[in-house]
């Protein structure tokens, strides 16, 4: 599988009430989410998204709150992919969870920058700048424990879920 | 090579394999599951995606409406409502209406629910206040407590640990809240993450739960999966006496101690014998400063409660230093009891009467302002400090708004000026 956008580029320890605000947290429409995703970091992030784009961030990513709230409102709002150098450990188990591509990865974390147009191979664990300012230039993701590819690849836990023979 | 506590308790609950280490991936039998009114519909959409006609377990489940109940809007009244049927459904045994409801972390140890040795997964992110119990305990999402609730189970990888060790004797007025905010600012907002933090030290052994609570409530403020304290005397005699008034269904619960050599990714040594009252300033939990050094910050609001410092005996060192004085005429105050059992308490030991004589509200028990949600949301370029948890940006309302995190007692006194201070300056 592979995701192509635009960069939409955030610092260090964006938290869980910058992605999606508390304010919000009295739905769970996934629509309504996304209207406001990012509302408290950069206001007119919900209406520049394009589906597709990505988010690149640096260090604990999704820090805060245990809120599933915060990646619906991702993918809803037409993120394809989330690469950063680290992610806190509940918005990782999360976003697995509910099939948002999420990659920890420090090089491509550093280098890719706000509007660059890229190109993520999911299978591969890699992303690479594409259209005309294509380098080559190839930054490894970290992969995941087969344990995890699993459930990707089942296309969210619950799918996993009902794969599963149990009563 | 011995096993840390956190270690132990995995590997009595992970399925399939006799021996473990960090980093390695598991499934393990849950104990005790539980979501709230923001965290549980969603798991409950998720949960009835499988068709499935029954949940793992009726009693080990909790659904506790604790973040904007009483309903605050007609949105959260539906989010209750998903709770309310769900429970009715499928004859959940722990389903707190208003009026026995809590905030889930105070509620269900206070209920005697959840037990030393316990593997425990909370749709919240403070669900490693549980473990102050010397239980594993750890937030997960909505889908992972859906999958929880189908199936008993859960996957986990394996956390290093890392050991702080607690030594010296507190001054007064410094407790939990200073302890872990020390920690916090040592460590920070990502230093433990993905890793357990073992509290321990004699400060820690002469401390009372709730001081316990505290600590490990914030364990997830440095990124740590869970907090976890051994248990000891003070932690059989809590639960016996949850088990003795409450009578739960399972009684008998496992104690679990580090091995001497078990093994640890870091070791930090506090003494903390000089160490003077704290407060994190906006916006991170880690921004930590002596109280001293923010004498002439104004306060509009003051918020003493949450699932950190909401419990009986902050309120009653609140109390203490709000006896016979009155709050600034500019500051409103904002005292939140924890569960009912703590507001009753409240009442009947005279602290309520302390807030309210000292120009205070005190409220029913729910999460309240911490998040943003309501009984005090913050308005632009207003200030508040807190007894919560976090400071983040727009936390407690606009976004441009400022949270400063305390423990109760300078909560209290800065109430009464006005502004930060210490109670010894009142």
């Amino acid at each position: 599988m592979k995701l192509k956008g635009r960069v939409f580029k955030f610092g260090d320890d964006i938290d869980t009430d910058g992605i999606i605000p508390a304010r919000y947290l009295n739905t769970s429409d996934p629509e309504e989410l996304a209207k406001h995703c990012m509302e408290d970091v950069a206001p007119d992030f919900a209406k520049k998204i394009k589906q597709g784009d990505m988010i690149i961030a640096g260090e604990n990513f999704g820090c805060g709150s245990s809120r599933e709230h915060a990646p619906i409102a991702i993918k809803a709002a037409g993120v394809s992919c989330v690469i950063a150098k680290s992610f806190a450990r509940i918005f990782y188990r999360n976003a697995i969870n509910i099939g948002l591509p999420i990659f920890a990865g420090r090089e491509a974390a550093e280098a890719l920058k706000q509007g660059d147009r890229v190109e993520v191979n999911v299978d591969r664990g890699e992303v690479a700048m594409s259209g005309k300012a294509k380098t080559g230039k190839v930054y490894i993701l970290e992969n995941f424990p087969g344990f995890i590819r699993e459930i990707i690849k089942s296309g969210g836990l619950m799918r996993y879920a009902k794969k599963r023979k149990k009563t | 090579m011995g096993y840390t506590i956190t270690e132990k308790i995995l590997l009595a609950h992970a399925r399939g394999v006799k021996k473990i280490a960090p980093n390695d991936f598991i499934m393990a039998k849950v104990d005790f599951c539980f979501g709230n009114d923001i965290t549980a519909p969603i798991a409950i959409r998720e949960f009835r995606k499988l068709g499935k006609k029954k949940v793992f377990n009726q009693n080990r489940i909790g659904l506790i409406p604790d973040h904007f109940l009483p309903a605050k809007d007609m949105k959260s009244a539906n989010q209750a409502v998903v709770l309310k049927d769900f429970a009715r459904e499928y004859g959940i045994a722990n389903y707190f209406e208003v009026g026995r409801m809590g905030i889930e972390h105070a509620l269900l140890p206070e209920r005697g629910l959840i037990i030393p040795g316990d593997l425990t997964v909370g749709a919240d992110s403070h669900t490693c206040t549980h473990g102050a119990l010397g239980a594993f305990a750890t937030g997960v999402g909505s889908t992972d407590l859906a999958y929880v609730m189908a199936f008993g189970e859960c996957w986990f990888r394996v956390p290093e640990s890392i050991k702080l060790v607690f030594t010296g004797r507190p001054r007064k007025w410094v407790g939990g809240k200073d302890l872990i905010l020390h920690a916090i600012r040592d460590l920070g907002v990502s230093g433990a993450l993905y890793r357990s933090i073992e509290i321990t030290g004699d400060v820690i052994e002469n401390f009372s739960m709730d001081d316990r609570f505290t600590m490990c409530n914030m364990a997830i403020e440095a990124g740590a999966k869970s907090g976890i304290i051994a248990p000891d005397k003070t932690t059989e005699r809590y639960v016996r006496s949850r088990i003795r008034e409450h009578k739960p269904l399972r009684q008998s619960y496992r104690l679990y101690r580090s091995d001497e050599d078990a093994v640890y990714a870091d070791i930090r040594k506090y003494n903390i014998s000089r160490l003077e009252p704290l407060v994190a300033a906006p916006h991170l939990p880690s921004n930590v400063k002596p109280v001293s050094e923010f004498k002439d910050v104004k306060v509009d609001q003051v918020v003493i409660g949450s699932c950190t410092n909401g419990r009986i005996s902050d309120l009653k060192q609140a109390s203490v230093v709000l006896k016979n004085k009155k709050v600034n005429p500019h500051t409103r105050l904002i005292v939140i009891p924890a569960t009912q059992a703590v507001y009753a308490e409240a009442v009947k030991q005279g602290y309520a009467e302390i807030f309210v004589a000292s120009g205070g509200v005190f409220c029913t028990p729910n999460c309240g302002p911490c998040l943003g949600g309501h009984m005090g949301v913050l308005s632009e370029g207003e200030v508040a400090i807190s007894t919560t948890n976090r400071n983040f940006v727009g936390r407690m309302g606009h976004p441009g708004s400022f949270v400063y995190l305390a423990n109760p007692a300078i909560a209290a006194a800065s109430a009464v000026k006005g502004k930060i201070t210490h109670p010894s300056d009142l």
